[in-house]
């Protein structure tokens, strides 16, 4: 007589060390084999489309921040810019500027925070703490800047809230030159060692037709051998001024689109950051920056959809408007969100480290997923 | 040797056996986890361009002793669906069997705990007593994290003796004793005469050994490092997967007892490679006792430099485990199957032939 079996099922989350907040996975198991991941998402769900109907469109900024806690400069980035194309507001050309560094820095910080809690995923706590080492170096940046480590409210529509203190140019063309020899210490450390490599070649590989068919964006995206940027393919701001590459997955460990080459985009994405920071410093115009924000803003009727290149992906806010003074509906499309569906197509016949790291090569934020 | 020294001064054979048991526990085994808790928090920070511990004491050297206040007043939580005999059983059956291979290390060459005849052989067995606490705990938690964790940790502990055992089988090939002591003795004059170096061997086959002896070092030092559950083996705890592994579901003392087996595991299996390939207790440069003319110093210097070595392979031991990420459960069987025992096999039929030179 047959032994009988049975599939061990096995709840994820939400409380766990490692799914990056309170996301619940229902694995199905055979031994430590998967058979199924279904993601449960909504623990942290805080109604935010619906709360953004009953405040005016200032008011809103706070509350874009508090959806990807991780890059909340990009967050209030997105949403001034499609709230001033609704009103076709023209902004001065030092905001613009402004924003850009802020993105490309907190694109940076957002990225650190994603290698190193993959690095603390895949067991090693140390680069973890080096990423959060460096990290604090542009929080302290953003707090020198707007007064707030994590939401700031810095960018504003029409504007940002306040001129760059005197010393932040400075301050931040130091970081630069203190950021590259680290870049270069995390592969040394992390990147290049074969214990990591083994864990991450190979596995969770996502095919550039399915990753497209998933509508995935980011490095995600870029990972899997696909060229899209929307800093490049659908340039907004100032970001046709600057001169920079778009790294892409070549599965040089192993398959493109593996979660080493998912990791190893972001790492080469962060050098780019710098070089365009670098750039953005060294041409940044004078200006007022407060002359352009509207002392109300009613936008006329009608409707937009913009989308920015977050550090995740492609975040789009797509606002109604009737012509008063606050929008008549907002929907976000999150790039955390979108990417998350395709976890269990990626995680089928692995084992439970491996949804892990494939899970961490995701990078999802809780707060931007459930909104 | 202690034992006798013991029962000479009680009388009673059961009191000297209760004494020379607690002897180690209280004068090393205790002291060594309270520093090597604090030496590895500090060794993390440092690393990790962190301070570590800095409050209570002078660079937060009281730390461990605060946190064992603290985990003495604890609540003691045992859940209701747990499996109450055997999660009270298994810390005391993990603690045992990582303290027991105490008794018959050779700290000095006049302290031994026990000194049977088949040292080797009782630490190897006893240590096997661990397995089956651990796989206690994972059962008896009913918690699906510590059961998955306790099936790695059975499967790692097993699947890394074989290696273990085909070095030692090597050292005993070219010793022909499993008496610790007789073994470190046999090691005995200057460093050049340590197993890694190819022990009292002469001539063309000490030069012939040293590679093999290395060879077989290096395998017996990562085997080990996967019988005691640390990085880049430490998937039975592996936090990022299994929240803690076997031991999830304990808090306050029993907690505790895990946490000091671990330590006492450190350092046990640091003991037995000091002592098969680095000389054991004895000095690489002779003794100061010696030059002074007073002999008891040097049982003294003996335990000093025991516990250096040790502790060198402890840190060690940390230094790998806050550099490198975990392997998955199936690299590890396979370094432990299709690396290390082939090695060591071929190792072993070599260090064979070159003895019969």
């Amino acid at each position: 007589m047959a032994l009988k079996t049975e599939e061990m099922t096995l709840n994820l989350g939400p409380q766990h060390p490692s799914t990056h907040g309170v996301l619940r996975l229902e694995l199905k198991l055979d031994g430590e084999f998967i058979v199924d991941v279904i993601p449960h998402i909504g623990y942290l769900h805080r109604c935010f489309e619906k709360h953004a109907e009953a405040m005016t469109y200032p008011q809103i900024i706070p509350y874009t921040d508090r959806m990807d806690y991780l890059a909340s400069m990009y967050n209030e980035f997105g949403y001034v810019v499609t709230v001033e194309k609704l009103l076709g507001l023209e902004v001065p050309e030092r905001v613009e500027y402004i924003r850009v560094i802020m993105g490309e820095l907190q694109r940076i910080a957002s990225h650190l925070v994603a290698l190193g809690t993959y690095g603390a995923d895949i067991g090693a706590i140390t680069p973890f703490l080096f990423c959060f080492r460096d990290r604090e170096k542009i929080l302290s940046l953003f707090e020198m800047t707007s007064g707030a480590r994590l939401l700031y409210n810095y960018i504003w529509i029409g504007g940002v809230a306040r001129d760059l203190p005197p010393d932040f140019l400075r301050l931040t063309k130091e970081f630069i030159v203190y950021f590259r020899p680290k870049i270069k210490e995390l592969n040394d450390l992390l990147t290049f060692n074969k214990i990591f490599i083994e864990r991450t070649a190979n596995i969770g590989i996502l095919p550039k037709d399915v990753a497209v068919n998933y509508g995935i964006t980011g490095p995600m995206l870029r990972a899997s051998g696909m060229k899209w940027d929307l800093r490049k393919d659908d340039t907004y701001s100032v970001y046709n001024k600057f001169d920079f590459d778009i790294p892409v997955g070549e599965g040089r460990m192993g398959t493109v689109g593996d979660c080493w080459d998912r990791y190893f985009v972001r790492i080469l994405e962060m050098e780019q950051s710098l070089k365009i920071i670098e750039q953005a410093i060294n041409q940044i115009p004078d200006g007022d920056v407060t002359s352009a924000i509207p002392k109300r803003v009613k936008p006329p009727v009608g409707q937009v959809y913009v989308r920015v290149e977050n550090p995740r992906g492609e975040l789009g806010y797509f606002i109604v408007s009737d012509g008063t003074l606050n929008p008549k509906r907002i929907k976000v499309r999150a790039p955390s969100f979108v990417n998350l569906a395709v976890i269990s197509k990626l995680c089928n016949g692995h084992m439970i480290a491996d949804v892990i790291a494939i899970l961490g090569s995701i990078d999802i934020v809780l707060g931007e997923v459930d909104r | 040797m202690i034992f006798d020294f013991f029962t000479k001064l009680t009388g009673s054979e059961i009191s000297a056996s209760i004494i020379s048991a607690l002897l180690p526990l209280f004068l090393f085994v205790l002291p060594f986890a309270l520093i090597a808790v604090l030496l590895e928090r500090k060794v993390s920070a440092h690393i990790q361009d962190r301070l570590g511990p800095m409050r209570v004491g002078y660079h937060g050297i009281l730390q461990t002793l605060a946190d064992i206040l603290k985990l003495i007043q604890k609540e003691d939580i045992i859940a209701d669906s747990n499996d109450k005999p055997l999660f009270n059983i298994a810390p005391v059956l993990v603690f045992a069997g990582s303290y027991a291979v105490f008794a018959a290390i050779p700290f000095t060459s006049s302290y031994i705990g026990s000194n049977i005849n088949l040292g080797l052989f009782y630490i190897i067995g006893i240590s096997g007593i661990v397995v089956i606490g651990i796989l206690m705990a994972g059962w008896a938690s009913n918690n699906k994290y510590t059961l998955l964790g306790a099936m790695r940790s059975a499967a790692q502990l097993i699947s890394y003796e074989i290696p273990t055992l085909m070095i030692v089988v090597t050292i005993l090939m070219i010793t022909g004793t499993l008496n610790l002591n007789e073994l470190t003795e046999m090691q005995s004059g200057f460093f050049w005469n340590w197993m890694i170096f190819g022990g009292q061997a002469t001539g063309i086959a000490k030069i012939l050994l040293i590679p093999f002896m290395i060879v077989g070092f290096v395998v017996i030092y990562i085997s080990t490092l996967a019988e005691v559950n640390r990085t880049p083996f430490d998937i039975s705890e592996a936090e990022s997967e299994l929240v803690s592994g076997y031991h999830t579901e304990y808090s306050g003392m029993k907690f505790a007892i895990f946490f000091l087996a671990e330590y006492a595991n450190m350092f046990a299996v640091s003991a037995i490679v000091v002592v098969l390939f680095f000389g054991g207790y004895l000095s690489p440069i002779g003794y100061l006792g010696n030059t002074l003319g007073l002999p008891w110093l040097i049982p003294v210097e003996q335990l000093l430099w025991f516990t250096f070595k040790g502790v060198a392979f402890v840190l060690v031991q940390m230094w790998l485990r806050w550099t490198l990420p975990r392997l998955r459960v199936d690299q590890l069987m396979a370094i432990c199957w299709k690396y290390l025992i082939p090695i060591a096999f071929v190792n072993l039929l070599i260090v064979g032939l070159i003895t019969l030179i």
